[in-house]
Order: C-alpha cells, then structure tokens, then sequence
C-alpha cells in the first residue's frame, strides 16, 4: 500500500486532568503506530479558546498528529475517535504536495507568522 | 468591465469599497499555494464581520484559490477555530 500524508487534529475536553489528557494522546499515539503509521511531526496547540462552545464548554486542548501511512488506517482511527468520549471534535485531513511543503518550511521557521509568509513565500 | 453605479449595489452594501482598484490574486500574487486551516488570525482576513467568506468578487481571488479558501475556512470552522457565524469579527 502506498504510505500517504496525513494529518489527523483532535480537541480533548478541558475537564480533564494533565494525566487523563497525556494518556489520551499516548493511546492515539499507540493507536497510529501500532497500526503502522510513521510519526512525522507531533505539536499540541494546548489549551484554547473555542471559538463556539462544543458541549457546553469553551475551552479545547487542541493535538495534532502528522503522520505517513497507508489509507487503510484511517477507518480505523476513526473509530477510536468515536468510540473515545474525551475526544469532543476531531479532524482527519490527506496531505497534498503543497500541505507537505508548507508544513515543512513552517517546521523550518520558514513560514513565521502568517503575514510573514506573504513576503516570505513572494521571494 | 463598466463599474456598476453605487446606487445599484446599496441594498447589500459592499464590506469594503473596493470597486475602484484593480481587483488581483493575492495568493498567487504571494506565491501561497497552501492555505492553512489552523492559522486562525490569516483566515480572519478571509472572512466579512459576520464571519462569512468573503466573495470571489469582492477579494478578486481565483476560483482555484477560492476554493482552498472555502475548504481551509470550513475545516477551521468544524475544529471550533473560527465561530460559524461571528459578531464583529474584526
């Protein structure tokens, strides 16, 4: 199966405590690898404000995960994420050529911020 | 293209009167080709006072980039980064 690029962000509620929060992006983590995904680059937004409320709370942690794999991995991820109740909203995303790019000159501190990037990217 | 008369365009009154400039891409003007949907300020940009998606006629952008626009704001939209529907955004 061709590994693609995929990049999978997922919003834990607030109510939970920094242990029950690690161990759910461990268990996701888990989750990618065991199913043979290759980690590419892992960041947490932490804690933010929603910009509606989603289940009556206004506040997320926000973690994402990019990753290499094979499409067949996606169903499964899913379905963790459904069958999970801690994870409140999550967003699984395939990687196109510009998105990789993108992502690695931001890795790069190429891509400042987004105002930047207009004069930065016009070289 | 001959400007419409402002009278014609009072009952949805333009966000901003950019009628008279020269309308350009500014992405490809930028050299974006990718429009990232967790970057809430850049998409802010995008988006009138209500939080709608400001149109192809007013921003003069490409329907190609339109279309990463309304895709990157619609994804930001579902993971609660920008509101559905905002009041006084900006």
């Amino acid at each position: 199966m061709f590994p693609n690029n995929y990049e999978t962000v997922f919003i834990l509620t607030p109510v939970l405590s920094d242990i029950q929060m690690k161990d759910a992006v461990d268990k996701f983590r888990e989750v990618l690898t065991n199913n043979g995904a290759e980690l590419v680059h892992e960041e947490n937004l932490g804690l933010r404000k929603l910009a509606y409320p989603i289940q009556h709370k206004n506040t997320g942690y926000y973690q994402l995960f990019e990753f290499k794999a094979p499409g067949t991995i996606i169903e499964k991820l899913n379905t963790e994420y459904l069958r999970d109740e801690r994870i409140i909203r999550h967003l699984t995303i395939a990687l196109d050529k510009h998105a990789l790019d993108y992502n690695d000159r931001k890795r790069k501190g190429l891509v400042g911020k987004k105002k930047q990037t207009e004069n930065a990217e016009s070289k | 293209m001959q400007k419409v008369s402002n009278a014609m365009s009072l009952q949805n009154e333009s966000i901003s009167n950019t009628e008279n400039r020269k309308k350009y891409d500014r992405f490809k003007k930028a050299g974006i080709k990718y429009i990232d949907y967790k970057d809430g300020n850049f998409l802010l940009k995008l988006l009138n006072e209500q939080g709608k998606i400001l149109p192809r006629r007013l921003t003069g952008t490409s329907l190609k980039n339109q279309r990463k626009v309304a895709q990157a704001v619609k994804r930001a939209r579902h993971l609660a980064i920008l509101p559905y529907v905002g009041d006084s955004l900006k």
